[in-house]
């Protein structure tokens, strides 16, 4: 079976969404994002779209779903590259995407997923202080 | 009004909805829709797929090319011989899903089209026919 392959790069996870999703291929990638969340750890899932030519309710349930999940295991989930084209439709479908952030390319996303890791490293080095 | 093409497509699995998706894409841009309104017409194709397949079990979709005088536009018809609608007006209402949906398919494919019309037997089954214009 087809599978989206998914990217480790430091504490974050890449997802490139360069097919049209279908029912298997979708329940596919939610279930090998979250395992490989628990496995490695990971504080933030990036998932490119620029290459999808429409986002309907199924693809954004899809997403939604993920966020959710990935939520539960610490992890939060940037969409990144929407086409405008898109964005105008989703609104006129009336699809929220709850509980994801959005940017406007990978770039931003990532810098979105970094600010929570180097907080994550902030926190991390007030704790060591307290233990001196 | 003329129809100068008209196609049949299955309903009947995902992949079907994908390649529903496609052909309407493909169709759209024959009939010189801009990004935004063949990205509005097939996402509206696609909500109503896949109810033809999750609700309807399954049906057929008609593709047709019209022309009303110098405007032309492309019909979408739906239908399946499903369990039917009882309540059309809850239907149509967002939110509003007896499945896993997020129950915005019929509310949302009507925003996004120009002409909507939906006519459900229970017992018999549902037609939705959409039409978006140049």
């Amino acid at each position: 079976m087809d599978r989206i392959p998914i990217l480790k790069l430091g504490g974050a996870l890449i997802v490139t969404i360069q097919v049209d999703m279908h029912d298997r291929l979708a329940l596919a990638l939610e279930e090998d994002l979250t395992a490989m969340i628990a496995r490695t750890g990971a504080r933030g899932v990036l998932i490119e779209i620029s290459a999808l030519e429409i986002v309907d309710s199924f693809i954004g349930r899809m997403l939604v779903s993920i966020a959710a999940v990935s939520r539960m295991l610490d992890a939060e989930t940037v969409v990144a590259g929407m086409r405008p084209a898109v964005a105008i439709t989703l609104v006129e479908l009336g699809l929220e995407l709850t509980g994801i952030k959005t940017a406007l390319n990978v770039e931003r996303g990532m810098t979105l997923i970094q600010a929570r890791l180097s907080e994550d490293h902030d926190r991390g080095s007030d704790l060591e202080g307290l233990e001196d | 009004m003329k129809v100068s093409k008209t196609e049949t497509l299955p309903v009947r699995s995902g992949d079907d909805v994908v390649r529903v998706r496609q052909r309407v894409r493909t169709l759209a841009v024959e009939i010189g829709l801009g990004l935004v309104d063949q990205t509005k017409i097939v996402t509206a194709a696609s909500e109503l797929a896949r109810n033809t397949l999750d609700y309807g079990g399954g049906g057929d979709v008609r593709a047709e090319i019209v022309q009303a005088g110098i405007r032309k536009g492309l019909r979408l018809t739906f239908e399946d011989r499903g369990p039917g609608i009882a309540d059309i007006e809850q239907a149509l209402t967002d939110r509003f899903t007896t499945g896993r949906g997020m129950g915005l398919g019929l509310g949302g494919a009507k925003r996004l089209s120009n002409e909507f019309h939906i006519e459900s037997t229970p017992g018999t089954g549902t037609r939705v026919t959409i039409a978006r214009w140049k």
